[in-house]
């Protein structure tokens, strides 16, 4: 049994009378790339927000890296290493590619107040030690030469690779990812995940992937699980996902894989 | 103006060269330079101006050179309140509340007046400026506390509320701050050998110009730090900032403190070097006026911010005297008929008389609001925006941002696709995530 970077022991989440998460037990191993899937309003987003601290859960427990997580603000989960895209992209649009992936250095740089406004040479070092990483990591999401260009002006790719990068320069050691072929076309689908398991490879760290596209879950998924209405109804290899009965009726029906085991 | 078109190459610079950060930011020595040379220049400004001002009569430098005090002042303030709303993106209309702390603090201070007179509390400017710069901070922290989970208009009727509230408590407290009348008699400081009092206007002028000049020293480099970039980011996207490991909490008490200290700064020297404080010369319109500032000048950024305030404080000192002068002397001019009818002289009324009369009477506000309106048509970003401003309202609009759901081009493709498992997301949990998040953090 490997070790799991992530352990979700019955996960709740109630908004009022309605249960978005309901107890679901879920693990991703170190280095790995989990999918989560299901149909819209299945409860996926709802769980990465419940890990990233956005919310808390109404029960349950998340044990990420030894540690307890479920208490900690969103900039705390940060810093204990998980960083996150989002559905709907959230760059600081307003600010350069380059300044955003600083952004995500923020936390781990020390200038305080007197630090920034006198700049000792510590400060200095560390700023351009910063500055050297953001370049590198821009480089890295393909966006070498875009660092000057503002966030809002980048093409919607582009958009999507320096969210990316701009979570890693958190030095995350399990990345989220939320929908990040969502929009895309084929070619920037393929390349994205091509992206997604180099990424794994090169920084070894473990990935969360939500994904509607099943042909990239298919690809670079180590695990799959599947919600629907906040329950998980099932987890496996991807390809044992592929053929569970219980998946391809919360996608598409009943009737349709009844319709399919008959003509077999 | 400043900063984006400076970088030329960052691709070469990984390999290349050691990248400085600086260089990119601010133009390195050569603007550095330029700006000790631009402080030297106005520093001998008033030694310069004196002797050819007073060939004009005996009051014109004095004159001058005390509106350009206030400028300062109102320099000093819109810098501060300009890392509130510009940067971290917090619109706060209480800001009069800071300015009346500092100068209050100045008065409890050093006022003969003042209670804490013959007590050891009592004090000179010198030790005074420092506490009620910090007075002002902890107040900026303080009252900032309570509006952490509150964002734009909600935020904005909070700090209004503040900023009604400081100034009237102060009023109120008649016993301790003399309330309508104020604290009069403010010791003034004593360097070396000279001694300040309300006329020595270089002396004053001198002061708030340095302290101009350090502040601005101090924000330019403030928001080229991880500190002004954290303030950025929170204003661009408070949810992404924080997932990027920015404590919200810290970030925007440090905007409200810091920007609190330099409208506490601005207060302490703005009763002092008038020798008293009264509840008056903090009133909300003190607010609304920096506010209208920087909007003017352009959010954001640091010149901007002053030429809005330079120029609104000297339209104030000398522009609106002038044409409430002038709409006075046409009102004058209007002479009024009237007749008797039967023994009694009846005065027929002039509409336009007493239209000229009210414009005069209200000439402040009129210009005002006039100006901000045809700003907010002809160029909403400010006279002097930013570049992130300026592409914000012309370039583009937020929506660029939103994902644009592009399928394939190809029939033959998007068939094939449809076939396999593929959904469209339209909408999903995370776009009701804004409003579930406030309730969250609330709690």
């Amino acid at each position: 049994m490997s070790v799991n970077i992530l352990e979700a022991a019955g996960i709740s989440k109630n908004f009022g009378g309605i249960v978005a998460v309901q107890k679901v037990d879920f693990t991703i191993p170190l280095r790995s790339i989990v999918s989560l899937i299901g149909p819209n309003g299945a409860g996926k987003t709802t769980f990465f927000n419940l890990v990233t601290g956005i919310y808390e859960p109404t029960t349950g427990k998340i044990t990420f890296d030894g540690k307890q997580l479920e208490k900690l603000k969103p900039h705390q989960v940060t810093q204990r290493g998980i960083a996150r895209t989002f559905q709907n992209i959230r760059l600081f649009s307003n600010m350069t590619a380059l300044e955003n992936v600083m952004v995500g250095e923020h936390y781990r740089l020390k200038a305080g107040l007197f630090g920034a406004i006198f700049r000792p040479p510590r400060v200095v070092k560390e700023e351009k030690a910063a500055y050297k990483k953001a370049l590198e990591l821009l480089e890295y999401v393909d966006l070498g030469g875009k660092g000057e260009e503002f966030a809002k002006n980048l093409s919607y790719g582009d958009q999507r690779r320096l969210e990316i990068g701009r979570a890693l320069a958190t030095d995350p050691k399990l990345l989220l990812l939320d929908e990040p072929t969502a929009g895309m076309n084929p070619n920037e689908t393929a390349r994205l995940t091509r992206f997604i398991d180099q990424l794994r490879r090169d920084r070894e760290i473990s990935v969360l992937l939500i994904e509607h596209d099943m042909k990239v879950v298919m690809e670079i998924s180590d695990r799959v699980t599947v919600l629907n209405f906040g329950k998980k109804i099932a987890e496996g290899l991807p390809a044992e996902i592929k053929v569970n009965t219980e998946v391809v009726e919360a996608y598409l029906g009943k009737a349709y894989s009844q319709n399919k085991d008959e003509q077999k | 103006m400043s900063n984006t078109n400076t970088q030329t190459n960052p691709q070469a610079t990984p390999s290349g060269k050691a990248p400085n950060p600086f260089a990119r930011f601010q133009g390195g020595n050569t603007k550095l330079a330029g700006f000790f040379v631009l402080a030297v220049m106005f520093l001998a400004l008033p030694f310069v101006a004196k002797p050819i001002l007073e060939n004009f009569g005996p009051t014109v430098f004095s004159d001058t050179f005390s509106a350009v005090n206030s400028t300062l002042i109102f320099v000093l303030l819109a810098l501060g309140l300009n890392i509130v709303v510009g940067y971290a993106g917090l619109l706060d209309l209480g800001y009069a509340a800071f300015f009346a702390i500092g100068g209050y603090t100045m008065g409890f201070l050093t006022a003969t007046q003042s209670k804490l007179n013959d007590t050891p509390f009592h004090t000179n400017f010198w030790v005074a400026l420092p506490i009620s710069f910090l007075m002002a901070a902890l107040f900026g922290v303080l009252l900032g506390a309570p509006t952490l989970g509150l964002r734009g208009d909600y935020l904005a009727i909070v700090t209004l509320g503040f900023g009604e509230i400081v100034p009237i408590t102060f009023n109120n407290l008649t016993q301790l701050t003399g309330g309508d009348t104020g604290l009069a008699g403010l010791q003034q400081p004593k360097l070396f050998d000279f001694q300040f009092s309300s006329s020595t206007i270089e002396a004053w002028y001198l002061i708030a110009l340095v302290v101009v000049f350090f502040s601005i020293f101090m924000i330019r480099r403030l928001i080229n730090s991880r500190i002004g970039r954290a303030w950025m980011a929170m204003r661009e996207d408070e949810i992404a900032a924080s997932a990027m490991g920015i404590d919200l909490v810290k970030t925007k008490l440090l905007a409200f403190g810091l920007g609190a200290s330099f409208s506490g700064f601005a207060g302490a020297i703005f009763a002092n070097s008038l020798g008293s404080a009264n509840p008056s010369q903090f009133k909300f319109d003190v607010s609304i006026f920096v506010l209208s500032m920087i909007i003017l000048g352009g959010l954001g950024n640091i010149w901007g911010v002053i030429f809005g305030a330079g120029a609104l404080a000297m339209t104030d000192r000398y522009f609106i005297p002038f044409f409430t002068e002038q709409v006075r002397k046409l009102a004058d001019g209007i002479q009024l008929d009237s007749r008797l009818v039967d023994g009694v002289r009846i005065t027929d009324p002039n509409i336009l008389k007493d239209i000229l009369t009210n414009v005069a009477t209200n000439s402040r506000l009129l210009l005002f609001g006039l100006i901000l309106v045809t700003m907010m048509l002809v160029r909403p970003e400010g006279l002097f925006p930013s570049g992130r401003r300026k592409m914000e309202l012309h370039a583009g609009s937020s929506k660029d941002m939103q994902p644009m759901l592009i399928g394939s081009e190809d029939p033959l493709e998007q068939m094939a696709e449809s076939h396999s498992l593929t959904f469209n997301p339209s909408i999903t949990e995370s776009t009701i995530l804004d409003k579930h998040d406030k309730k969250h953090k609330n709690k």
